[in-house]
């Protein structure tokens, strides 16, 4: 019971973090700071599923993880290309 | 019978062999010769029915054409289809003998004048012999089409195109409204069989379909009849060859609605709607016709209206005759059958008469190259024959003796003196005005038919005003006129064979509940000193006087104003109905996909909304619902708030940002409800979809670059707010409205039914297999169409600069 309640504690205050990081993709005040927000908030989404799957006493989502991690990275790498460049993907010259 | 049906479908085979005769043969003979065989064969064919018939005797012989939805072609001879069948192949074989030497083997394209025309003769013969309705309406529409390639034989004029696409517009019209009658009249009585429907008349007349169906079958008639106001075709037709407009346009084709009423007398006689109309319409058209007759100056528009004026009377006639199916078998009953019988008397007199008269026409227009009567006159020395009958046929449409119109036209006199003392339907007050319409109408009739004969065969010949020297006609082409105006003549002396052999069965066909002994169908020329006679009198006597003065009141009858004619309505009807559906068109389709996505968006939310208020759809069950835990809660707040900033964004970069939160925020949800598989893919798509925002992103054009917050409009935010609103009010709905198990059960087998642990994957490839395949395949017309786009674009783009 105690262990639930600690599992829902952490749920609960990850989801706080992760409103706290879109208060940040909504506000911050140039696009670095929105793209650095969606990066945090795919590392807190890792936490939380981490968190659940434990909570759930289940290990399916642990690949999940594994690509949130993968995903998240070359999310922000396009999106930090894209704004220092202006392009995703450049041609070969 | 057999024999029969093949007679009837004769000209369509015969049709067929035409192009093939003109191919090979035409440089030696003129490919109407063959086609000549057809009517004739045809004639002498049915002239053997003749004694059959007459004795009461009747025939039919019935091929199923699509047995299963009781649909067949019945041929049914009988005196009525007999008399039709006769005028159509005798005017016919007249017609194309007359159209040998009227067409020219050089310039025309006979093959085709040929094919249309016998189209429309194996038409007209499977109308007048059909018992069954559809097959009725078949060949009735065959006749329409058949008739609009005729007129526009001569395609290359715009006045033969308009003329044609009038004639067209108005009669499928008119056969549309029939069919419609047609399939009320099966309802009702639930056969397609006419004999079947006039046993069934009291069913059909206590019906609450009578009324509509008569109105619907009425139209029909009327437009194919060219009765008032559809009679505006009929003038414009005559931009066809003369030998069309004389088989078509006056004996064969205008008489299908004539036909048509006569059929359905049976059935619908006898009730006041009828009768009121028929008559009403048919004498409206009589002077309608004869008024507007007198102000043409061209003599083809003016036998149109002739045409038109004495199809009214026909009309007339047979809606008074109707008269004796509500009187029945007796005295007074007798007397309206006379009008019938008088009916089908002039049908068949004009026939000839305007056949001939017809011809005569196209031999002035073919002699002299004009056919307006301004400058025609004089011709009587130069063509002595065809004035000859120019004079029979304009006397008998005139109603005078010794032709057979004058017969006709006593008997019609006769037939509206009787009517305005019948004393029901209200007819002790307005019946009076029946013979003075009639009595009038015939007055302009006979000025008319002066007007025709004397204007063009009278006065003083004016050579210069022709641009040929005017000689006789060649005796080929006044062969078959000759046979018309001999038979008029004929006609008045031996009245009562014809009424005899033909008239009088076709009569039992019309009113088969009256038994008419034959005494009171005797046609005389001489019945005494009585009305009819002093009413012709006096027709010879005003008529003559106002053709004698005619310079007085003819130019001003003439100058009848542009604006009032029916044929300006009918113009500016259609023009207006262009504009209007123009403009209607180019209002909603404004081009704008906005404007379409609030049309859809509008329809969905009216009609959801809308049956689910209409059938108390909504009702909310949260019983079985899960408990919400605070950190569900507190992900749709942020699933919330994502949202609303890729609405609210300022830039795209931000609204592209906030829907990648929102897809993340997705996935979660997908973890918290134990999807790992969804979850999975979810995060995958949400990147790649990410990235290829912002492959789109860099490619927008220039201009639109400027980044700006999207514009507000109330309707936007109403539209979408209730789309929303219909969308989660049936979410709610449905769920609270679960009426059976789902059927996870059987899924949850998976491993011993497929050998697998993960329940969503062996349902993909496994359970539900096909479907993944389609996707599969849509994934790839996706990824080919985004390779084929691009690859276009690029090679166009290469083109464009190499130039």
């Amino acid at each position: 019971m105690i262990f639930d309640t600690l599992m829902i504690i952490a749920l609960c205050l990850l989801v706080l973090a992760i409103m706290a990081n879109l208060y940040r993709v909504v506000k911050g005040p140039s696009s670095a700071d929105r793209v650095q927000a969606l990066d945090s908030v795919g590392i807190n989404i890792i936490a939380s599923i981490a968190v659940f799957s434990v909570f759930l006493h289940t290990h399916a989502f642990f690949d999940l993880i594994l690509l949130i991690g993968i995903l998240s990275f070359i999310g922000t790498t396009a999106f930090a290309k894209f704004l220092e460049r202006g392009v995703v993907i450049e041609r070969k010259r | 019978m057999i024999t029969l049906y093949l007679f009837i479908f004769l000209p369509f085979i015969f049709a067929c062999i035409v192009p093939l005769l003109y191919k090979y043969l035409n440089r030696q003979v003129h490919t109407g010769w063959f086609v000549l065989v057809v009517p004739l064969s045809i004639l002498i064919y049915l002239l053997t029915f003749i004694p059959a018939v007459a004795s009461g005797e009747t025939f039919e012989y019935t091929f199923s054409w699509i047995p299963s939805l009781g649909i067949h072609i019945t041929s049914y001879v009988d005196g009525l289809g007999l008399l039709f069948g006769l005028l159509i192949s005798g005017v016919g074989a007249l017609v194309i003998l007359y159209s040998i030497f009227y067409m020219s083997k050089v310039r025309e394209a006979l093959h085709n004048f040929y094919i249309y025309l016998l189209m429309f003769m194996g038409a007209m013969l499977g109308l007048v012999f059909s018992d069954h309705l559809l097959a009725f309406y078949g060949f009735w529409e065959l006749t329409s089409v058949s008739s609009f390639l005729l007129i526009s034989y001569w395609y290359e004029r715009k006045s033969s195109r308009q003329g044609a696409m009038k004639s067209m517009l108005i009669t499928v019209f008119g056969g549309f409204g029939m069919l419609a009658g047609f399939i009320m009249l099966i309802m009702m009585a639930d056969t397609y069989s006419i004999r079947e429907l006039i046993a069934n008349m009291d069913v059909i007349q206590g019906h609450s379909l009578f009324i509509p169906a008569m109105l619907c079958i009425l139209l029909g008639a009327f437009t194919k009849s060219a009765q008032f106001p559809f009679s505006i075709w009929l003038p414009d037709a005559m931009e066809a060859p003369t030998p069309v407009s004389s088989y078509l346009h006056s004996a064969t084709m205008v008489k299908a609605g004539i036909y048509l009423v006569a059929r359905m007398t049976p059935i619908f006689g006898g009730s006041p709607v009828w009768f009121w109309i028929v008559s009403g319409v048919g004498i409206i058209t009589l002077l309608y016709g004869s008024l507007t007759a007198l102000r043409q100056t061209d003599l083809k528009p003016l036998l149109a209206y002739s045409t038109i004026s004495q199809l009214g009377l026909i009309m007339s006639l047979l809606g008074i005759g109707s008269l004796a199916v509500y009187f029945g078998p007796g005295e007074s009953g007798t007397v309206f059958t006379v009008a019938t019988f008088a009916a089908l008397f002039h049908l068949f007199n004009h026939s000839t008469f305007k056949g001939s008269l017809f011809m005569v026409v196209g031999i002035i227009d073919h002699e002299t190259g004009r056919r307006d009567i301004r400058y025609l006159g004089g011709l009587m020395h130069v063509m002595p024959i065809t004035f000859t009958i120019a004079l029979v046929g304009g006397l008998s449409m005139a109603g005078l003796p010794p032709f057979n119109g004058f017969l006709s036209k006593e008997m019609f006199f006769a037939a509206v003196l009787d009517v305005s003392k019948a004393g029901i339907f209200g007819l002790n007050s307005i019946g009076a005005l029946f013979p003075v319409i009639a009595w009038v109408a015939s007055i302009f009739t006979f000025v008319y038919c002066m007007i025709f004969v004397l204007k063009t065969f009278g006065g003083k010949y004016h050579p210069e005003r022709l641009n040929r020297k005017v000689h006789e006609a060649p005796i080929g082409m006044l062969i078959a006129p000759m046979v018309l105006g001999l038979l008029v003549v004929l006609v008045f002396f031996f009245p009562n064979v014809l009424g005899k052999y033909i008239l009088a069965p076709a009569l039992t066909a019309v009113l088969p509940m009256m038994t008419v002994s034959s005494y009171d169908l005797k046609i005389s020329a001489w019945h005494g000193i009585n009305y009819e006679l002093l009413m012709t009198l006096g027709v010879i006597l005003l008529g003559g006087l106002l053709y004698m003065a005619k310079k007085r009141w003819l130019p001003t009858a003439r100058k009848f104003p542009q604006g009032w004619t029916l044929n300006h309505f009918f113009n500016e009807g259609l023009l207006s109905a262009e504009r209007w559906s123009a403009s209607l068109t180019n209002r909603y389709m404004t081009g704008s996909l906005r404007h379409y996505l609030l049309y859809i968006f509008v329809f969905f939310v009216l009609l959801l909304l809308g049956s689910l208020l209409w059938f108390h759809g909504i009702r909310f069950d949260f019983s079985d619902n899960a408990m919400i835990n605070i950190f569900d809660a507190g992900l749709v707040i942020c699933m919330v708030i994502s949202a609303l900033t890729v609405l609210l964004a300022a830039n795209r970069i931000v609204a592209i940002v906030a829907l990648g939160a929102l897809g993340y925020m997705v996935s979660m949800f997908f973890v918290i409800f134990r999807a790992p598989d969804l979850a999975l893919t979810q995060m995958v798509v949400e990147t790649v979809t990410t990235v290829l925002f912002l492959l789109c992103f860099y490619h927008l054009p220039k201009l639109k670059r400027t980044i700006e917050r999207i514009s507000f409009k109330w309707t936007n935010l109403v539209v979408s707010i209730a789309v929303g609103l219909t969308v989660t009010v049936l979410g709610l709905s449905a769920n609270g409205h679960k009426l059976f198990e789902p059927i996870t059960s059987f899924f949850e087998n998976s491993y011993k039914l497929a050998g697998a642990k993960n329940i969503v994957n062996a349902i993909l490839v496994d359970f539900r297999g096909f479907d993944t395949m389609l996707e599969i395949s849509v994934l790839t017309i996706a990824g080919l169409g985004v390779y084929v786009l691009i690859r276009q674009r690029s090679k166009r783009g290469k083109e464009h600069e190499a130039e």
